[in-house]
């Protein structure tokens, strides 16, 4: 453990990080938003998935900085009296949620069918690659937006909203798989004509353990440079859809669903309901990218910065 | 009985426009603990012998025809478990560029342990305590500490050591090197060259070098091979091969050393380069650069004259044998 923590202080990673100002701040932003969100039922003022503590009385309560604003809700509060600041914070919870597991699941398929498509080569190659092809030649959100609609409108919209954030894990994590299996399938490609799997070969390792012991490790760092992008990416498809009104349920809702929710409320001046929401997505989707340039610099020798 | 027995081993590469023919009719045998060197230019096929024989042609490759007899069973013929059990376990290869051939992200002793597990029923500090002692005998300084490291911070030439430590791992019968010390500094070539030979004697271990070198064929092997496109032209004990060589080929690399060269002239060299293996001349393959050249060589491919241990295929040399 020691010699790992050793090597993590004496990387390059570690070193780059502390020089680079804009990597550091969008890394604190990032991580305060983590903390926050993922501690609001501790540190939350008010929990928006108990009923029995809204008042309807207090719906569309401007920010407390407003004339008509009360010092209980800080940001407002929405049509159905839900303090804002609590259900952001519980949104924020959901969106990352669902964009981490969304994108573990994408990086499981992509990878592993990238590394067949790269390591085999051939038959299994050419039809992994085509299936791919067809993927992405449906976009992501319409292939969700078919999926949660026939799911919706086939099982109710009661068992929908229970299973909501696993259908929109499974349905954004399969749509992307392309994306890392291409990625992965080009490193293979590079990586398995080089010696070391030839030597591996002669040693007399089987074909599963070259692919994920030998050349797996050696594609690592596009695959974390993809990750962070697609993380973002998923945030965004999960808000997209929620936007839609096929993402989260009202009662649960992430910060796409927030942003809809008040949506219809804009024009009646309640401005807060959407742009709060809005601000917490920008700046979530805007540090992760910003993580994820850095990353990429720092990981690709050939693109070292002066 | 030979260990290692290649008889009439062909190898081909289909490709767009037909195939083509990486080794024609390629036969050597190996004994135990001997020590066989295989010379030739780029390109002559030694390498994909020494794949041929672990089963190893990247595809489309194949081999088309021959046997590979190792220790009684065709290699061959069997299937990808049973080869799989014969590599790197009762035979080894070493590679040309030690940094190239263990894995970046993996410490050397990862590498060595599973290598170890793969073959052998130890545990992980049976295995760890076994490649700890085989880093002690390619002399490797403070083998406890080095084992936790990564390639990249041992030099070329310690690598080159690790690289032997894994091949001798699992105490094989046969290491097939295929240009052990090419790529390291000069300095130290015939250190790990040295090395090499001791450890393989040390242990019984039967050592098919596969070089350029005839400078180093002729100061380690017993047995020698010339390959040209793809073919064995001549085969026979180093000393003889060295001193009275035969085939125009073997002449023409003996005479292409730089000491056969007095100084200050310019280096001998063999002229015209090796045909691609598309475009093989009819009739003898080393024709069109052959000083020696007659009318059958371009029409017929020589037979083998044999005389004892030593073999030849070329018909100049036939025809003066006959002359006697």
């Amino acid at each position: 453990m020691t010699r790992y923590w050793r090597l993590f202080k004496d990387s390059t990673l570690l070193y780059s990080f502390g020089r680079d100002k804009v990597a550091m701040a969008s890394f604190s932003v990032l991580l305060l938003l983590v903390v926050l969100s993922f501690s609001s039922p501790l540190i939350a003022p008010f929990d928006p998935y108990d009923p029995a503590g809204i008042d309807i009385m207090d719906s569309d309560i401007p920010p407390s900085w407003q004339e008509e604003g009360d010092p209980r809700f800080t940001l407002g509060t929405d049509a159905q009296g839900r303090d804002m600041l609590s259900t952001m914070l519980y949104g924020t919870r959901i969106s990352i949620t669902i964009g981490l597991f969304a994108v573990l699941l994408q990086s499981v398929l992509g990878i592993l069918l990238g590394l067949a498509a790269g390591y085999f080569g051939g038959r299994i190659d050419s039809f992994l690659m085509r299936l791919a092809d067809i993927q992405l030649s449906f976009s992501t959100l319409m292939v969700a937006i078919v999926v949660l609609a026939v799911f919706q409108a086939s099982f109710g919209t009661e068992l929908y909203n229970d299973l909501a954030i696993f259908m929109l894990i499974l349905v954004i994590g399969i749509a992307e798989w392309p994306q890392y299996a291409r990625t992965v399938r080009a490193s293979v490609l590079a990586e398995k004509k080089k010696e070391y799997v030839d030597a591996v070969r002669v040693i007399g390792l089987g074909s599963r353990r070259i692919m994920l012991r030998h050349i797996l490790p050696n594609t690592l760092s596009p695959i974390l440079v993809i990750s962070t992008v697609q993380v973002a990416n998923a945030i965004m498809s999960e808000a997209a859809l929620s936007f839609l009104g096929l993402g989260m349920p009202v009662n649960k809702p992430s910060l796409g669903s927030l942003i809809n929710s008040g949506f219809e409320y804009i024009l009646s001046g309640s401005w807060w309901i959407t742009a709060f929401p809005a601000i917490v997505l920008v700046i979530l989707v805007l540090v992760i990218n910003l993580l994820g340039d850095w990353l990429r610099d720092v990981l690709n020798p050939k693109l070292y910065k002066n | 009985m030979a260990l290692l027995e290649v008889k009439g081993l062909e190898v081909k590469f289909p490709m767009r426009h037909g195939e083509l023919t990486a080794l024609r009719d390629v036969s050597f045998s190996l004994d135990k603990g001997e020590r066989l060197g295989i010379v030739g230019e780029s390109g002559a096929g030694k390498s994909v012998a020494a794949f041929a024989i672990l089963n190893l042609i990247g595809r489309p490759g194949y081999i088309s025809n021959g046997e590979i007899i190792f220790e009684g069973s065709d290699l061959a013929k069997m299937n990808a478990r049973q080869i799989r059990s014969i590599r790197g376990n009762r035979i080894n290869m070493i590679f040309q560029d030690p940094m190239m051939t263990l894995n970046p992200v993996l410490t050397i002793g990862t590498q060595m342990i599973e290598c170890l597990q793969t073959h052998m029923n130890l545990n992980r500090e049976q295995a760890r305590e076994r490649s700890i002692e085989k880093l002690r005998q390619v002399q490797i300084p403070s083998p406890e500490d080095r084992i936790d490291q990564y390639p990249h911070e041992l030099s070329g030439g310690m690598r080159q050591r690790v690289v032997i430590a894994i091949a001798l791992l699992t105490d094989p019968s046969v290491i097939i090197a295929d240009e052990p010390t090419t790529a390291l500094d000069v300095t130290i070539q015939a250190e790990i060259m040295e090395l090499l030979l001791s450890l393989c004697e040390d242990n019984d271990v039967a050592l098919m070098l596969i070089t350029h070198d005839l400078g180093v064929v002729s100061q380690v092997t017993q047995r020698t091979i010339v390959m040209y496109a793809g073919r064995v032209v001549e085969e026979g004990p180093t000393r003889r091969i060295v001193e009275n060589a035969r085939h125009p080929y073997t002449h023409g690399l003996i005479d292409a050393l730089p000491e056969r060269t007095a100084p200050g002239m310019r280096l001998n060299q063999i002229p015209g380069v090796m045909p691609s293996l598309a475009a093989i001349p009819t009739g003898c393959s080393f024709n069109p650069r052959c000083e020696h050249v007659m009318d059958v060589c371009r029409s017929e491919q020589p037979g083998y004259v044999t005389d004892g241990e030593f073999r030849v295929a070329c018909h100049w040399v036939a025809g003066r044998e006959q002359q006697k």
